[in-house]
């Protein structure tokens, strides 16, 4: 498969500031992508740098083949860059905005009005964007980044700010626009959402990439024991320990705090055995490491600017 | 805008099919004009409020020029009953009170309620009492009476007048405020419109990060720049032919003289240099609020200085050399003159050069600050 994004030691700086050190990596076509990590990880700086908008001091950037910088008109149409939600005109409606930024492409307005309905915007088209909500003005910017069918997609952090409802209905949009074939670069804060939706994640911290994989393959380098929870009542944590050893099944942090009883283990199949066969099984959790985990255990928990 | 740009080969429009297309320098147009239509405080600047200048001091300023000065008659003062009884020119500008007393008028002459009063003396002697506030005034009152005891004087010697005076005023009888009233508060009108249409659109555009997404789009930094420009010189051209229409009513009275025409290029080369404040504004400032403070800055002083609320002729010779700096003045004096003087090329083509000039110049300085974002 041929790589629409290749980068490689890419490092700019500034002032005193080595916002990006060395960066390289690489996108295949049709993949969904993701670049994580804490505020002033370097992320943005790097997105900037892989559209285009800024110039490395250092390093190589390839896109589709072509060097983004400087200014490449061949490429920009290839490409669709989705900003974070305010970048529209001022006074104008959904529909003017989309066709405004279609006409930028030679799209003629009909085009526009369809990736307006494909967003589920076309009962607001006349809406100002200045008065659209959060969710409806995510998903028009994320429809004039689309508007010219482009090969290759830059999303920054797009469902920032969005109710559970919307945030769901913009992965499925996502997730469409993906199957479709088109290569997918998403930065986000949610890790659950880079979980569920990306083949490979970055995980940025300090103008480094400090790990890339599938998000399962990352959290599974980290940690492999998982917490099992049932309701507290169905069995004392003295006779859970008794049987648990009994039955030879690995086990440790076994507490109960009155609501659940919980224990962490490697191996999860013994455990769920002796449980079942005293039938204390209501309320049964099994919950692994998250790409939060992942996220945490690489960057630390000090707050960032 | 770098120097590499240029537009595409191509544009591909995958999407475009059934032979749809569309054009950035239309659809940018567009953005600009629906921003201007649809922002009521932009419409009042450049539209509502110059227009109510010019109605208000086209009211205020109507019929001036002449200035009556109001006299105290005090007592019978023979000349002056004289004068009145022959119905002399020279009266038309006084306005007469009787009935006061010598002392009552002196005190109103002193509270500038009463320009001068008169009364006669011993001997002969006209007795004029006059304040010196206001100087135009003082020196009227001084000239007619003076001219009233001159006619008597010569009247008494029995000799036909050696000399007499023909004067007139140098500016055509239809000479009216309304004549320098309306290329000045036009200009006010259209630097304002030009100045705040370009440095908003940068300040808005980069803080908003649109600038960043035209960026990256294919589409070059001419068709932006042409855009603004066309919409600019749009909004001008209908800020001209407004003014035009309401100094033209009978009211105000305006009458074009035949180059008149000439005030169309004139707006569009000060709509440019105007626009070129606004880049170099644009540039510097971080935000609307530094946009609009640096605007008036500029925009303020150079109409005053320019001539657009007080005629240029009656300022001092430093601050016409003031206003030589200015572009603002290269539209007002030239303007004037083809409107209702009957000028012609010759005043409107060298002024032109001159706004092109100021362009050029504030252009190259706007480039150097130039920035796509703020970061």
């Amino acid at each position: 498969m041929s790589e629409a994004i290749t980068a490689d030691g890419i490092r700019k700086r500034y002032g005193d500031v080595q916002a990006v050190d060395g960066v390289s990596l690489s996108v295949a076509t049709g993949e969904f992508y993701g670049l994580l990590g804490p505020n002033g990880a370097g992320k943005t700086t790097t997105l900037e740098i892989l559209e285009g908008i800024r110039e490395a001091d250092e390093g190589r950037v390839e896109l589709l083949g072509l060097s983004p910088w400087p200014r490449n008109p061949k490429l920009l149409p290839r490409i669709g860059v989705q900003f974070q939600a305010s970048a529209f005109f001022n006074k104008l409606s959904a529909r003017e905005t989309i066709r405004t930024f279609a006409s930028f492409y030679g799209i003629g307005p009909r085009a526009a009005d369809a990736m307006l309905e494909r967003v589920g915007l076309t009962e607001s088209a006349n809406v100002l964007t200045d008065k659209m909500s959060g969710g409806q003005a995510q998903r028009l910017s994320i429809a004039c980044a689309l508007v010219h069918d482009p090969e290759l997609v830059f999303l920054d952090e797009p469902t920032t700010g969005l109710d559970p409802q919307a945030r769901r209905n913009l992965w499925d949009l996502l997730r469409d626009i993906n199957a479709e074939g088109r290569t997918v670069v998403l930065t986000t804060h949610y890790l659950d959402e880079a979980e569920v939706l990306c083949d490979r994640v970055s995980v940025m911290d300090h103008g480094k990439v400090l790990r890339t994989g599938a998000p399962a393959a990352l959290v599974r380098e980290i940690d492999d024991t998982v917490r099992v929870r049932i309701e507290s009542g169905l069995l004392t944590v003295a006779r859970a320990r008794e049987l648990l050893t009994a039955a030879g099944a690995v086990h440790s942090n076994l507490e109960d705090d009155g609501v659940t009883l919980a224990l962490s283990t490697a191996e999860p199949g013994p455990v769920l055995s002796v449980l079942a066969e005293q039938n204390a099984l209501r309320g049964l959790e099994v919950r692994g490491a998250t790409l939060e985990d992942v996220f945490l255990q690489l960057t630390g928990r000090e707050y960032r600017a | 805008m770098t120097a590499t740009e240029r537009p595409p080969a191509t544009a591909p429009a995958p999407a475009a099919e059934g032979g749809e297309k569309a054009n950035a320098f239309v659809g940018l147009s567009r953005v600009m004009l629906l921003g201007f239509l649809r922002d009521k405080g932009t419409l009042f600047f450049t539209l509502a409020l110059p227009l109510m200048f010019l109605l208000l001091f086209g009211v205020l300023y109507k019929g001036g020029g002449t200035s009556h000065v109001k006299v105290a008659e005090i007592g019978q003062v023979k000349i002056l009953d004289e004068a009145r009884a022959h119905a002399e020119g020279s009266l038309d500008a006084l306005e007469i009170t009787t009935g006061l007393s010598e002392a009552d008028a002196l005190a109103k002459v002193r509270k500038g309620d009463l320009d001068g009063l008169v009364a006669e003396g011993p001997n002969g002697t006209l007795v004029l009492r006059f304040s010196q506030a206001d100087q135009v005034k003082s020196a009227t009152v001084q000239g007619i009476v003076n001219s009233l005891v001159d006619g008597a004087n010569q009247a008494a010697s029995n000799a036909p007048a050696k000399y007499t005076l023909d004067a007139s005023k140098v500016e055509d009888d239809s000479t009216k405020p309304i004549q320098y009233l309306t290329p000045g508060l036009l200009a006010y009108a259209v630097a304002m419109g030009a100045v705040y249409g370009a440095s908003f659109t940068l300040v808005t555009w980069r803080k908003k990060r649109v600038l960043r997404r035209l960026r990256l789009a294919p589409i070059s930094a001419g068709t932006i720049v042409g855009a603004r420009v066309l919409v600019s010189v749009l909004v001008a051209l209908a800020q001209t032919g407004l003014f035009l229409m309401v100094a033209r009513i009978d009211y105000f009275g305006l009458k074009l003289t035949g180059n008149w025409w000439l005030v169309l290029p004139l707006v569009v080369c000060a709509t440019l240099a105007f626009m070129s404040i606004g880049l170099v504004t644009g540039s510097l400032a971080k935000t609307e609020e530094s946009a609009n403070g640096m605007n008036q800055l500029i925009i303020l002083p150079m109409s005053f200085l320019g001539g657009a609320f007080i005629p240029l002729d009656f300022a001092p010779s430093w601050l016409q050399d003031v206003s030589r700096a200015l572009p603002l003045r290269y539209l007002i004096v030239p303007a004037k003159s083809v409107l209702s003087q009957g000028g012609g090329l010759a005043e409107a083509l060298p002024a032109m050069g001159i706004l092109l000039g100021f362009t050029a110049v504030l252009c190259a300085v706007a480039w150097r600050f130039f920035n796509w974002d703020d970061a």
